[in-house]
């Protein structure tokens, strides 16, 4: 077992196991903060994966933005259910059933394929994965119109929100 | 060196936790919690497999960065409304939130 494969599995046990924290906290804040530490690990994954560009934009978007967006939102509703009472629904053994079902049949999945074990291949020198990035998501003959329809989704849901939320009193 | 299975399996457990809170969970912006730990499962793969393929083909950073801007879409608009709902019904328990149920 190499260094890799170690740092690979001591991220995978953070994310793993904050994620379960996430679902199963009776505090609903603490599940938002645990959702931070699961972030932040795949964040590092990102940056395993030589993705540098999209480990930063995870820490910036995901735990600057929406991780706070969720922490402000329990606390505007926080009065209601805060600790009271069982925060897992009666038939929470039904979704852990179809949980399982859901994990057990991907990985047969991912087991009965022929790529199973592909390893990486190596960077070629030089490689400039920001500026590729970059230019494929200007360049008219690469992803310029799913980049613009992106921005229009973010308009969109902008201007939706402030009028869902708007308060007319 | 960590094989691609490796990857797969561990996006795949994290949408299953994911899946178990969205299914599981009372509260409205718990199940949302839910809904993000499945959207960062797919970044995982996403990423994966443009670092195991082509690396030149940045289809997969791309797509991971769509994913972005959907799921900022999805929070800001899904908060806007578990807000809206606590104001008018003084409850965020997604049971209880059934004004459009026929």
């Amino acid at each position: 077992m190499d260094l890799s494969q170690i740092i690979f599995l001591v991220l995978a046990v953070v994310i793993l196991s904050s994620g379960l924290l996430v679902v199963t906290t009776r505090d609903i804040v603490h599940a938002a903060l645990w959702l931070i530490v699961t972030l932040f690990g795949v964040a590092a994954l990102y940056a395993v994966l030589s993705a540098g560009f999209l480990a930063v934009v995870q820490v910036v978007i995901y735990i600057g933005a929406i991780a706070i967006l969720f922490i402000f939102a329990v606390m505007l509703t926080r009065k209601e259910m805060r600790d009271r009472g069982p925060q897992l629904s009666a038939t929470w053994w039904f979704s852990a059933i179809v949980a399982l079902l859901t994990f057990a049949g991907l990985f047969l999945l991912i087991r009965s394929w022929t790529g199973f074990g592909v390893l990486a291949g190596d960077i070629p020198a030089g490689f400039d994965a920001v500026g590729q990035l970059g230019n494929a998501l200007v360049s008219p003959n690469a992803f310029v119109l799913p980049f613009e329809v992106a921005s229009v989704l973010l308009l969109a849901a902008l201007i939706g929100a402030v009028y869902i939320a708007f308060s007319r009193k | 060196m960590v094989p691609l299975s490796w990857w797969l399996i561990l996006s795949a457990g994290l949408f299953s936790i994911g899946l178990f809170g969205v299914l599981s969970r009372k509260n409205a912006v718990a199940i949302l919690l839910g809904v993000e730990l499945m959207l960062n499962s797919v970044n995982i793969n996403l990423v994966s497999f443009w670092r195991y393929g082509d690396v030149a083909r940045m289809a997969g950073q791309v797509f991971a960065i769509i994913v972005f801007a959907v799921a900022a879409a999805e929070v800001a608009v899904g908060l806007a409304l578990v807000i809206s709902v606590y104001r008018q019904r003084n409850t965020v328990i997604a049971d209880n939130i059934d004004m459009m149920k026929w």
